[in-house]
């Protein structure tokens, strides 16, 4: 079982498609959208490669697991880590949750399960690692989870180029349809 | 041996949650397509207007900016319409921000739609002064990012046949855009003037369609949409129809009727060509092979299977 909240990407898709900048990223290191400014468009949903944002049917804005800002604030734990009966999800420092979540992938492995393994805990991965990382007995698509995320917005220095060399050739080849003289 | 040979086949379909798809499905609407083309006619229609005005066609020039100024006044609506909260559109002047396409291309679409409005109205009104010059000037400058940037818009997300798409879709927008304004031109112009839309028309066609081959060629597997379902429809249906009114443009574009016919084709086309990409962004989303294929062959070029 798996749950399909925000991964609260270091490099986060869906922050930097926001056209408004309703998304923003909290003192915590976390990403969470602002409902009193976002209207709705639609862009974060497309861009986020974990499917994790959507509109809410009957409201029209965008909501997403905030890994629980309000009482990030007031120094309480995520509701999610401290409701779980079996302690499945825990919070805490990354650096510290990573130490801990290797010393139960070598446990596992000596359990016999070989495919047990980290997913988002590698802060050089296609989003600079995760805040909310995972331990998966499987290949992350089996959970539903792209395999090697990538935020979009690294190849948008490409995509701004071949835009611009488009507008560059429309603007040329409008020129040339007047070389033909008038009729 | 047998075994050991078998385990080295990768399985022809990857794996999947049953068959879930892993990223979101666009929530646009049809206003999305519908956009795609009006942003398209409109900014390409800047340029040809500005064209012929410097080449002394003043009545292309004129029809092409009004054309314009329809097409930049039904964006904004067709924009605004699709919005969750409508009412909440200005956040989006709220800030000026590189890496969102959509942010940036609201301020061209503003800048665009203000100079083209402005200098409709300084002609209208007959006034004189270099006013108009510039509000021209300035609605080309505009416009020609305002017919390609829609392209970014699309590709700078997760969604495969988009994303995977981004070094071709500005060269199949740019043709699109041509052919629309070209071909609205040359709809209302009459035949002794259009020439110069005639032939953009025809031009816009030809790069437009030749675009679209060599980005799903590209594309390869991930291309699939295009030949299936809704977009591989809507994809034949596009190029049947720019074909048949580039041909038509062609030979009878000289004559009114001829020029009317050609056109309404092509106009067909370049919307039946938006929709084909719109309609492909939701079925490359919904199957998970498409976004789990390539980041599984990514991870084994690199490093071998994890």
């Amino acid at each position: 079982m798996s749950s399909d909240v925000c991964k609260h990407c270091s490099h986060a898709a869906c922050l930097d498609v926001c056209p408004t900048g309703a998304l923003f990223r909290t003192e915590f290191g976390t990403v969470v959208v602002q409902e009193d400014v976002c209207n709705g468009c639609g862009y974060c949903v497309v861009a986020c490669p974990f499917g994790v944002l959507d509109r809410r049917e009957g409201d029209g804005r965008v909501w997403k697991c905030t890994l629980c800002y309000d009482r990030l604030k007031d120094d309480l734990e995520p509701a999610c880590a401290k409701a779980c009966p079996t302690n499945s999800i825990q919070f805490g420092e990354l650096t510290e949750l990573y130490e801990r979540a290797e010393r139960r992938v070598e446990a596992l492995h000596e359990r016999g399960h070989a495919d047990a393994r980290l997913y988002g805990a590698d802060p050089h991965d296609g989003v600079g690692g995760f805040g909310a990382f995972f331990l998966l007995l499987d290949d992350p698509e089996v959970y539903g989870l792209p395999p090697d995320p990538v935020v979009t917005t690294r190849d948008l220095p490409d995509i701004w180029k071949h835009t611009l060399a488009a507008s560059a050739v429309l603007g040329a080849g409008i020129a040339a349809a007047f070389l033909g003289g008038r009729r | 041996m047998r075994r050991a040979e078998a385990t080295m086949v990768p399985p022809a379909e990857p794996r999947s949650y049953y068959g879930r798809p892993v990223i979101k499905a666009p929530v646009w609407k049809p206003e999305i397509p519908w956009y795609l083309f009006a942003g398209g006619l409109a900014g390409a229609s800047n340029v040809l207007a500005w064209a012929a005005d410097v080449s002394g066609n003043r009545r292309l020039g004129r029809n092409a900016r009004l054309i314009a100024l329809a097409g930049g006044t039904a964006s904004p609506v067709l924009l605004i319409t699709d919005l969750g909260v409508p009412a909440r559109f200005y956040n989006m002047m709220r800030v000026f921000k590189v890496t969102s396409p959509m942010n940036l291309g609201t301020w061209i679409l503003a800048a665009t739609g203000t100079a083209a409005a402005a200098a409709v109205a300084h002609e209208t009104l007959g006034l004189s002064g270099p006013l108009g010059r510039i509000a021209r000037g300035l609605s080309a400058l505009f416009g020609l990012p305002l017919a390609t940037y829609t392209a970014a818009l699309l590709s700078d997300t997760a969604v495969p046949v988009w994303h995977e798409g981004r070094r071709e879709l500005p060269f199949v927008f740019a043709g699109s855009a041509a052919a629309s304004a070209g071909a609205a031109a040359a709809i209302v112009t009459p035949e002794r003037d259009a020439g110069p839309a005639r032939r953009l028309a025809v031009l816009g066609v030809l790069a437009g369609g030749a675009s679209m081959r060599l980005m799903e060629h590209r594309l390869g597997e991930l291309g699939e949409p295009y030949r299936k379902g809704a977009a591989g429809r809507f994809a034949k249906l596009a190029q049947g129809l720019s074909i048949a009114g580039a041909l038509v443009m062609a030979a009878r574009g000289r004559r009114h009727p001829g020029a009317i016919a050609g056109g309404g084709l092509i106009l067909g086309g370049a919307a039946c060509q938006r929709w084909a990409i719109f309609k492909a962004g939701f079925q490359s989303a919904a199957d998970p092979k498409y976004t789990v294929r390539p980041q599984r062959a990514r991870l084994e070029a690199s490093h071998g299977h994890i």
